[in-house]
């Protein structure tokens, strides 16, 4: 699936809960499943630092793809975390890159981005597409 | 009023009537900052839509009336907190720019290479960076008094730390992270013995406290309007005369000037001297109306009401599985800090703001606190006079929901 179907079907899962409880119960549960960032990598370099809670991002590229691994200190930025990868991980950088991510605003998440919820969240999608631009501006010297 | 009403204070706040994502408002972050009766508001509306006017300047009967208006509310500023004189009371921004000021000016008089300024483990950042920037500057040195798990000042050790090269002591009286009361008489009485000055961080302290700075004989004392049910952006700096005298004036501008020349300026008397340019009057004059309010209620009772709360809420916290009290003085006003045993505060404080519970989570603005006691942040619930034990059965209650869900 690209980067839209992606979106499309967590805007569709999402559609089904009635109220914000069981969406926030969905995001922890996704939390509870995101593969485990190895220990090692949980050090500054790798740290997207929140005034309320700490995000950790290790991109790495292969074979032209681009996969992130993530973690945070916090449950529900960690559900958002591995809402963030779902979409975005797994795709070249160009596609990373130019992604619209019209799905946070769409399942009303957009609170949790906003740039004085400081969880890091925020931080870590720009980081995100930053190592993407970087790494297609890169891609493209090469050619 | 001589006894405490809740429904009829609670009926002053038209703000707790409202709904938060369809759950009636329970409002616990009164520590950042506490709502507005409704004679606060009208006060605003009254302003503004008959007074409106710049003070201290025009010959107009407005002007004369907003400045009469101003004027007023330095003396209502002064009875609340029993100054001496009028001219004792200065108008600022906030606690924050109150301490500021006496950072950089009586720093500029007093504090000198090698001088020591004392705070405590408990300070808000605002009351730990002004004085660090003012002694990386000169080359003075921050001494800090340690606290207990319990966050009760060590008082030996506070009063070891005084010596010939302290030059003031400036401390919270109330903790806003942990509650704590600090023994503010005993601190300073300890350093009036070698002359050093105090300054209290009373923000957490004014509207909780009956304060009384001559009975206290505090040397500076600081507080803002919007923690104690006035306007946002207008706080109080109270200091001795003397001392304010003595003092180098903070900005230059308008209303802080007697004469102006291109060679040199003298400066206003007090407490112009520390106004430059034009205030925040409808703060001013709408503080009035939110002192008014509190000393109608009583602070005594005030004090009582939130005293009781404050054991409710321990006592109900306490029963939770898993769950720790952060800040456990014997002397505590308001403040209900807390995490809970694997679960981030953070987690907590998202799911109850989607039940209507508003309350704080994080640092508080006091990293250091949570360094000592290794902890990222805590849950905080802080009380104001509008409480009642219904809102903390519904803290409570969000709680048990939150932490079913997140372990």
């Amino acid at each position: 699936m690209n980067i839209n179907q992606l979106q499309d079907e967590l805007i569709e899962d999402f559609s089904f809960f009635e109220d914000w409880m069981q969406k926030y119960d969905f995001i922890i549960q996704f939390a509870k499943e995101l593969p485990i960032i190895d220990d090692q990598y949980k050090v500054d370099e790798y740290k997207i630092k929140g005034c309320q809670s700490q995000v950790w991002l290790k991109p790495e590229q292969k074979d032209g793809i681009v996969y992130f691994k993530a973690d945070s200190d916090a449950l529900i930025t960690k559900g958002l975390v591995s809402l963030m990868i779902k979409v975005l991980s797994g795709h070249s950088a160009e596609d990373i890159a130019k992604a619209d991510l019209y799905f946070i605003d769409k399942i009303g998440l957009k609170d949790h981005l906003s740039p004085t919820r400081a969880n890091g969240l925020l931080s870590m999608v720009k980081q995100m597409k930053l190592y993407a631009i970087a790494l297609s501006a890169q891609n493209k010297a090469a050619e | 009023m001589n006894s405490f009403d809740i429904n009829r204070v609670r009926n002053d706040f038209p703000i707790l009537a409202r709904e938060v994502y369809g759950n009636p408002l329970v409002y616990l972050d009164n520590g950042a900052t506490t709502q507005k009766p409704q004679s606060v508001i009208d006060a605003i509306i009254h302003y503004y839509s008959e007074i409106n006017s710049n003070v201290h300047r025009g010959v107009h009967h407005l002007s004369q009336v907003s400045t009469d208006a101003m004027e007023a509310a330095r003396e209502s500023v002064r009875q609340f907190i029993n100054a001496k004189h009028v001219h004792e009371v200065i108008f600022v921004k906030g606690t924050t720019e109150g301490i500021n000021l006496v950072a950089q000016c009586f720093g500029k008089l007093k504090i000198k290479k090698d001088d020591e300024v004392i705070i405590s483990a408990m300070e808000h950042h605002s009351n730990i960076v002004p004085w660090q920037m003012h002694c990386e500057q000169v080359g003075a040195k921050l001494r800090v008094i340690p606290m207990d798990e319990r966050g009760v000042l060590d008082m030996d050790a506070y009063k070891n730390m005084l010596n010939e090269k302290t030059k003031i002591v400036a401390i919270t009286y109330v903790s806003n992270a942990l509650g704590t009361i600090n023994p503010v008489e005993e601190i300073i009485a300890a350093a009036h013995q070698l002359d050093v000055p105090v300054l209290l961080d009373a923000a957490q302290a004014i509207q909780h406290i009956s304060v009384d700075v001559q009975a206290l004989n505090v040397d500076f004392l600081v507080f803002s309007g919007h923690k104690m049910y006035g306007p946002t952006g207008i706080g109080i700096l109270y200091g001795k005369e003397s001392l304010l005298n003595e003092m180098p004036p903070y900005q230059g501008g308008g209303e802080m000037i007697k004469e102006v020349t291109f060679e040199k300026t003298t400066y206003n008397d007090l407490p112009f001297k520390f106004e430059a340019g034009t205030p925040h009057i409808e703060g001013i004059i709408v503080l009035k109306a939110a002192i008014d309010y509190l000393t109608e209620i009583g602070l005594d009772n005030i004090k009582k009401y939130e005293d009781d709360l404050l054991d409710y809420g321990t006592g109900l916290l306490s029963a939770v599985n898993g769950l720790k009290i952060i800040g456990t003085a014997p002397e505590k006003s308001s403040v209900l800090s807390f995490i809970v045993d694997g679960v981030h505060p953070y987690d907590i404080g998202v799911l109850l703001d989607r039940m209507g519970i508003a309350v704080r989570t994080g640092h508080h603005c006091a990293e250091p606190i949570m360094n000592q006691f290794e902890i990222p942040g805590t849950v905080r619930a802080s009380l104001a006079l509008y409480n009642n034990k219904e809102d903390l059965d519904k803290l409570i209650a969000g709680l048990d929901r939150a932490l079913g869900m997140l372990r």
